[in-house]
């Protein structure tokens, strides 16, 4: 046994940092551990572009968490009753916790949290653009549970079996919570619309405006040719194929966006709500129903920094962040006071 | 031991039920053993009953060195006769170990 030199920087298996399992050829370990289906963990030798690339989607991860707290906690003191409050101020919480998961995990990867949010603060890290979009009604925050929620399912069942273990473990706690999430935004769709006219018309207003978001968005570019042009297609397919070689995805993009489309259709079926999408049909020989191809461009300009809602987000993420400096700087105080209890230190 | 901070990270342990032992979660920040352990509170148990929960500093930890892997647990695989399929069965349905 020799001391470990812990630290921010190493939650999980703590001195992890610089010192690696994997003997004098860590490549040849790495590739076998995949190969045998042996989760990584922290301690074991990884190659530089693994570690970078989970840092990123972990970092990416954790901030579209967090910043999809905004577009329904804006709704909170506004609900239309305090069942509704309850379910919805639970679920805005679990967004924070799943975003604390998965900086956590990010951690024992060498980075510091202080760090991811500088990234997040600064515009070098990015978060699932999706929450550029302004929720404008009550029935938004229902559509953005039962679509944006749905989609995120979707997309993390898979990453409880991604080859990183901090992160798979993350994933299994938040799909835990996601669950409730859905189903609590398809309750609130379900009770407007068996409700007013008017209540049942700002349910499938907002189905209207989070259908496509959700779609696109959440699942990232197209990576087969069936999902794009040939040019956007090959861009995407080739990070695809890096990841999933590496275990950390297990799907293409388009692969999942198709199983949330098969998903969705008999679900807003037996809401009676219209997908926003004229091209939604079964067909009986693929066994998937057929949608759209969508409109990569439009969505281009989505992802660029002009767009006004994904500037309010940040400035609100960033002023949030600077009104909670002064409790940061008395909590660093409080644990540097003379006197400080010895078991405490 | 770094200087304590609200940045400090510590691991999280819980006891998911009577019966069990605790087991590790994940991590959080906390300035203090009891921040660290509210904070867990808030993070690892807002569904379930957990019966308990520990909070450790993460730079508390010791952990066996990766260079010393082999020798540190040679003793796991490297002793058949500490396995029952070593010897000889007990009833003529069952194989015999290596």
């Amino acid at each position: 046994m020799v001391p470990v030199p812990g630290g921010a920087s190493a939650p999980e298996q703590p001195g992890a940092v610089g010192v690696r399992d994997g003997g004098e050829r860590p490549d040849a370990y790495f590739e076998a551990l995949l190969a045998a289906g042996e989760p990584v963990e922290t301690r074991d030798a990884m190659p530089d572009g693994y570690r970078r690339m989970l840092v990123r989607q972990i970092a990416q991860h954790a901030h579209s968490e967090i910043i999809g707290m905004q577009p329904e906690g804006g709704w909170l003191t506004r609900a239309p009753s305090l069942h509704r409050k309850a379910a919805l101020l639970a679920k805005v919480q679990d967004e924070a916790g799943h975003g604390l998961y998965l900086y956590s995990a990010a951690e024992t990867l060498g980075v510091s949290r202080a760090e991811l949010l500088d990234a997040l603060h600064s515009g070098h890290q990015r978060y699932a653009a999706t929450f550029n979009h302004p929720a404008l009604t009550w029935a938004d925050t229902g559509a953005i549970a039962w679509l944006t929620d749905g989609a995120a399912v979707v997309n993390q069942v898979p990453l409880c079996h991604t080859s990183y273990g901090p992160y798979a473990r993350a994933m299994r706690r938040v799909c835990q919570e996601e669950a409730f999430h859905v189903r609590q935004g398809y309750d609130l769709l379900w009770s407007l619309c068996r409700g007013t006219a008017g209540q049942r018309e700002m349910a499938q207003d907002a189905v209207n405006r989070w259908w496509l978001p959700a779609v696109a968005l959440m699942f990232g570019p197209p990576d087969t040719a069936t999902g794009a042009d040939d040019r956007t297609a090959a861009m995407g397919a080739a990070l695809t194929r890096r990841s999933m070689a590496w275990g950390i995805k297990r799907h293409t993009n388009d692969e999942l966006r198709q199983r949330f489309v098969d998903n969705c259709v008999p679900q807003a079926e037996r809401l009676g709500v219209v997908l926003p999408d004229p091209a939604i049909r079964w067909n009986e020989e693929r066994g998937h129903y057929d949608f759209s191809p969508i409109d990569w461009q439009q969505f281009r300009e989505v992802l660029a920094d002009g767009s006004h809602c994904g500037r309010q987000r940040l400035a609100h993420r960033v002023a949030a962040h600077e009104d909670g400096a002064w409790v940061r700087d008395a909590v660093d105080a409080f644990a540097a006071r003379p006197g400080r209890p010895a078991a405490d230190r | 031991m770094s200087r304590p901070s609200g940045n400090t990270p510590w691991e999280v342990f819980i006891r998911p039920r009577r019966g069990l032992s605790h087991q590790h979660v994940g991590s959080v920040h906390g300035a203090d053993a009891d921040m660290a352990l509210a904070n867990a509170r808030d993070l690892y148990t807002r569904r379930g009953d957990t019966v308990s929960i520990w909070v450790v500093r993460s730079d508390a930890v010791r952990a066996s060195s990766p260079s010393e892997k082999d020798p540190f647990f040679s003793n796991a695989a490297d002793k058949p006769y500490r396995y029952p399929e070593y010897y000889v069965a007990l009833n003529q349905d069952e194989r015999h170990g290596n």
